[in-house]
């Protein structure tokens, strides 16, 4: 369960990195890459383990002013970032 | 071949940078060539760093420092250093012979991502006996629990093969203790040295199935904790081929520790003049040349491949295999069912069950004139 105070941090066992040749972040594992869409993306740059999931969706809702409530897009992605171990959370 | 199809080819994405053929080790498992050439054409330092720009312009992104043994090059630092500074994903693909608690943080300093530790077995005995070296296991034991206490992420390798199948269950417990992140389960792929001494290394079906088993159920009680096991089972058993390399020139450059640019590490074998970062720019190397147009498509393909519906799936398994056991890299790989060389995976599986031949160890040949050389010194 995603609450709104959650601070998410990415798992030290990844790094997230803009490729240019790719045209989009990617995660980079062991021998591996996870290419990231773009709504994936800005939402993956802006955690940094201080920010808490309420101060994402604000984030995200000023850079995108006409994009109506993000917070559940962000639920939904955060779900499927902590499943798949990208990302933890207290 | 003026009738080739040209086919675009994006990045190479994954670069694997065979830095010496030099190895403390003699594992008769070993893909590297039985010719391994002289240490004394290895590339240099800046000949390293060009083609790690190089590569990375285009759009590499996986870099893997591999050999022999890469540890072996005093420069390690440096290259890691540099690659990483390019954005590269850096793996340190490594015996753990020569590795210290110094050298890690060294590492870890000039930014390297993450270690690969090779295993040959759970215990002492088993691994030091298929490494050919005493105390290697001590060794390796030690530096996998310092990888970790440096907080890197640690791939454990274990080379599968009838000489340690039946520990599995100890490498599943070993790994843990280990902390690793991911374990490859891999058995042995059967190139240069582990070709020749493919009746000591491949394993029964029987033993394939209990291995896996014992994976499986293993799996099943981690409940999403500890290390991810990955089981890698040899093509030999399978219906249909490995995608090897993602595809011919698609995915995958490997460059020798002399400069050669090979589209995997087995392919100096084929009869192919592949060529040399020496010689030529990657860009000119992944785009332009012969031997990496070669096999990209499918114009190139024989029957039954050709009009076969899987055939964007394995773009016709390996063509090394092909050539290994046909000696007709245009072949497709004896291991699909569909091959009419078929035959000749079932007489090998046959084979490995009585060898004949004894089993050779790895050497690495310079050794010899290096310790005639010691010798005169004293």
């Amino acid at each position: 369960m995603i609450t709104p105070a959650m601070i998410p941090a990415i798992n030290p066992m990844f790094r997230l990195q803009w490729e240019q040749a790719q045209d989009c972040f990617v995660l980079l594992f062991p021998e591996g890459m996870v290419k990231l869409n773009g709504g994936a993306g800005e939402i993956m740059q802006l955690i940094d383990g201080n920010k808490n999931v309420e101060q994402i969706v604000a984030a995200l809702m000023v850079k995108f002013s006409d994009a109506g409530d993000l917070s559940v897009d962000v639920n939904e992605f955060l779900t499927t970032a902590s499943e798949k171990k990208w990302i933890f959370h207290e | 071949m003026s009738n080739h199809q040209v086919v675009a080819a994006g990045p190479p994405l994954w670069l694997l940078a065979e830095l010496t053929y030099d190895c403390p080790l003699h594992c008769p498992y070993c893909s590297n060539p039985t010719e391994m050439g002289d240490i004394k054409d290895e590339l240099s330092t800046q000949q390293w760093l060009k083609v790690f720009t190089q590569a990375r312009a285009m759009g590499a992104v996986q870099l893997g420092f591999s050999g022999g043994e890469p540890l072996l090059r005093k420069d390690l630092e440096i290259l890691v250093k540099h690659a990483r500074e390019l954005g590269f994903y850096t793996n340190l693909i490594t015996s753990g012979i020569g590795l210290t608690e110094k050298r890690i943080a060294k590492l870890k300093q000039a930014g390297l991502d993450h270690i690969q530790i090779s295993f040959q077995g759970a215990d002492p005995e088993v691994n030091d006996a298929i490494a050919g070296r005493g105390n290697a296991y001590q060794q390796k034991f030690k530096m996998a629990q310092s990888v970790k206490d440096q907080g890197y992420p640690m791939v454990l390798n274990f080379v599968i093969s009838k000489q340690n199948i039946s520990q599995i269950a100890d490498i599943l417990r070993l790994s843990c203790e280990l902390k690793a992140d991911y374990v490859e389960l891999a058995t042995a792929q059967y190139y240069g040295w582990a070709f020749d001494n493919r009746d000591h290394l491949l394993p029964s079906q029987e033993q394939l199935i209990d291995a896996e088993q014992t994976v499986n159920q293993f799996r099943d009680q981690q409940q999403g904790k500890g290390p991810q096991f990955i089981f890698v089972t040899p093509d030999y058993y399978e219906e249909r081929p490995k995608a090897c390399m993602n595809g011919w020139g698609t995915t995958f450059l490997t460059v020798t520790p002399d400069g050669s640019a090979l589209p995997c590490h087995s392919a100096k074998m084929l009869p192919l003049t592949f060529p040399n970062v020496k010689d030529k720019s990657i860009s000119d190397i992944w785009q332009q040349d012969f031997a990496f147009n070669r096999f990209r498509g499918d114009s190139w393909m024989p029957q039954p491949c050709q009009s076969c519906d899987e055939k964007e799936k394995d773009f016709g398994g390996c063509r090394c295999q092909a050539f290994m056991m046909t000696g007709d890299m245009d072949k497709t790989d004896p291991v699909c069912s569909k091959s009419p060389d078929h035959h000749l995976i079932q007489q090998a599986i046959d084979s490995a069950t009585l060898p004949t031949k004894e089993l050779v160890m790895r050497v690495n040949r310079h050794k010899i004139a290096d310790a005639d050389i010691a010798r005169l010194k004293i």
